[in-house]
């Protein structure tokens, strides 16, 4: 619930730093922890300035163990504290898999809810600023298999802030995405002081009639601006915020396919297999009676993300190729 | 290494033993307790009652050596599937294991007073797990452990070693407890590894690694009893090695007799812990026959109530599939739960 306050201008990292600070500040069970979290302040600076706030005890490296971090923090979670684990990059997330898939995901149900693991994993994910090999990795659909957890994809300073409280809140394990293209990329009007925001619901963020696009995190700002494009050429574009992958607000999706009768699912991981794909299924399962023509999805190509900066952009879907799927599902 | 040792292989002690009267027969009932289980455990088994069943035959020292320095409302147990030994003496009710190992999932939560995990089946993976939950006891300013059980398989895994590593360095409250029993399932601990001293890798971790004969109450208990001592004192984890053997076989559905010979389980078999301690009570004039038939006589009792109590218990019903997957069921298992339900919601 957002409460009547001031607001400032600030870039998604300097929101998820706020989260952060405000988190520690509330609940003292919360434990903040990582690679290079404490003393550096985390790679991209989103624990900035909450070691020597909040001491070493709350704010802490870790050795360099993603496994390890993992299985510490579902240990810390069991034992009653709210750890919130960073992972440097989201494609540092693989040694960690196990931990996740037999562990973090199924502990409450195979404990029948005596062990719960109350615990946010960060991690930010996705190319578009020429990172080296392995750092710009989407790996969201690995996650969103995992029976047990949720999984939030933010795109905005504001809904950052908002949805990283309510997943420290939140009883059940989260993973919490930041795309780095957006960590310095945007800025916007952020209230000021603690405010959560509801985690699974999707969000119409420009509303059109011709054709839905529907995205998250980093793709969200792409397909705002194809809608943009389309829009000089007189075709309104509807586009949603995914925003949460698990649990997916379907019912919103279905909705604006109601209205518009097409839809194009963008998002920058390989392509077959990817989250995208869930989306494109839903609607047929879900919106069959409403769709004019195909769901079309742009996505990344089946293909490792190019370590090679140069051809980057040919990889990262970009305006002109979500407008491409629009002119595909118009043309129908 | 020394091998820590204070019974010979007939029960007679070998040092002075510096544990009471009372705790030796609380100790000797205690594996006599997880022995009768294990035994109707597999006539269960056989009778179509127990799912696949993990036998610890010969195992019981090490594990109820160190689950009688824990306190199960205080203290934490993260078993392996081996560790039923362990899990009854720290206070898991016998009907809880019965349905467990029936995978019933009325079997699959401790009680509110016992910090058990379920028994984990994934190899090693609870080794950093344990390293956080006895990190964060400490955090929280609770005079508590955690132990944690693996086999000597277990040590080739990467947690083992991320797990040893995290809980050194923060000087977490744990006791790593291996259970070399010498197999990994077929693979002897000679093809797992080169050095033949597990507690050896304690040394790269800086902490204290310790051998211990595995069929010898008295040494585990007083070694374990050592490590959660150094825990509480803020002084950091313990590698503890039992050296014992795996009498029975790996599981309810496996052959030994395909990769071990059977001489080498008779060898065993003489050091079988049950009999040492019960070697040790008669040397010091504890014990008689009379008094271990009336222990026979009162868990039979207490085992054939908890099968009562486990029958009693109701069928897992279809819709418990996707309960307990969330806090709160979400619209997917909402789905799913009112389909199993017959759709009534």
């Amino acid at each position: 619930m957002i409460v009547e306050r001031g607001t400032r201008v600030i870039n998604l990292v300097q929101a998820v730093n706020e989260a952060l600070d405000l988190a520690l500040e509330r609940d003292p069970r919360v434990v903040l922890f990582g690679e290079d979290v404490g003393k550096m302040g985390g790679v991209f600076r989103a624990s900035d300035g909450l070691q020597p706030k909040y001491g070493e005890k709350r704010v802490f490296d870790t050795p360099l163990a993603e496994s390890g971090i993992v299985g510490f923090a579902i240990g810390m979670a069991m034992a009653g504290l709210r750890p919130v684990a960073e992972i440097q990059f989201a494609g540092f997330l693989y040694p960690a898999l196990d931990q996740i898939l037999s562990h973090l995901g199924r502990m409450r149900h195979r404990t029948r809810g005596r062990f719960t693991i109350p615990l946010v994993i960060r991690a930010p994910y996705g190319g578009g600023v020429k990172t080296p090999e392995q750092h710009a990795d989407s790996p969201e659909a690995i996650l969103c298999h995992v029976p047990g957890v949720k999984v939030i994809i933010p795109s905005s300073p504001e809904r950052a802030k908002g949805l990283l409280l309510a997943a420290i809140e939140d009883p059940d394990p989260v993973f919490f995405l930041e795309a780095i293209k957006l960590y310095r990329g945007v800025k916007a009007e952020v209230p000021e002081g603690y405010y959560t925001l509801p985690i699974g619901k999707a969000r119409v963020v420009r509303e059109g009639n011709a054709a839905t696009l529907i995205a998250y995190g980093g793709m969200v700002e792409v397909c705002q601006k194809a809608a943009e494009v389309a829009a000089h050429e007189g075709v309104e574009l509807e586009v949603i915020d995914a925003e949460t992958l698990v649990p997916l607000d379907t019912p919103t999706l279905v909705e604006s396919v109601a209205k518009t009768g097409r839809a194009v699912v963008v998002y920058e991981a390989m392509r077959t297999g990817g989250f995208g794909a869930e989306i494109a299924a839903r609607l047929a399962e879900e919106a069959l009676d409403y769709l004019e023509a195909p769901v079309v999805r742009v996505a990344g190509w089946d293909a490792p993300y190019p370590p090679f900066s140069a051809v980057e952009n040919f990889y990262r879907p970009d305006a002109k190729r979500v407008l491409e799927a629009v002119r595909r599902v118009l043309m129908y | 290494m020394d091998t820590v040792r204070y019974l010979d292989d007939d029960g007679k002690p070998l040092r002075d033993i510096p544990l009471s009267e009372e705790e030796l027969l609380s100790g000797y009932r205690a594996l006599r307790r997880a022995r009768h289980f294990d035994e109707r455990a597999l006539v269960l088994q056989r009778q179509g009652r127990l799912g696949v069943y993990p036998p610890f035959r010969g195992q019981e020292a090490a594990q109820v050596g160190v689950a009688l320095c824990l306190e199960p409302s205080r203290d934490w147990l993260l078993p392996s599937y081996r560790e039923t030994a362990a899990a009854i003496t720290f206070g898991m009710p016998l009907s809880k294991l019965i349905l467990s190992w029936r995978a019933d999932p009325a079997g699959w939560g401790a009680p509110p007073e016992v910090n058990m995990v379920q028994f984990y089946i994934p190899i090693a993976t609870q080794v950093p797990q344990a390293a956080g939950v006895a990190h964060a006891l400490r955090l929280q300013g609770k005079d508590a452990v955690a132990a944690v059980f693996i086999g000597d398989g277990g040590t080739s895994e990467g947690d083992f070693h991320e797990g040893l590593n995290f809980a050194s360095v923060f000087d977490a409250p744990l006791l790593v407890v291996v259970q070399n029993n010498g197999w990994a399932i077929s693979v002897p601990t000679q093809k797992q590894m080169k050095v033949q001293r597990i507690a050896l890798k304690a040394q790269g971790y800086g902490i204290p690694g310790v051998t211990v004969d595995g069929n010898d109450l008295v040494a585990v208990w007083t070694v374990a009893r050592k490590a959660a001592a150094r825990a509480r004192a803020g002084e950091g984890p313990t590698l503890i090695e039992a050296l014992t053997y795996r009498v029975a076989p790996h599981t309810s559905s496996d052959d030994p007799g395909r990769y071990r010979t059977e001489d080498e389980a008779e060898a065993w078999k003489k050091r079988d812990p049950i009999d040492r301690m019960r070697g040790c009570l008669l040397h010091l004039g504890l014990w008689d026959e009379e008094k271990e038939r009336a222990l026979s006589e009162e868990l039979e009792a207490e085992f054939l109530t908890a099968v009562e109590e486990a029958d009693q218990a109701s069928e897992p019903r279809p819709w418990e599939i996707v309960e307990q997957v969330y806090a709160e069921m979400q619209p997917d298992q909402q789905a799913a739960w009112q389909y199993l339900h017959g759709g009534e919601a």
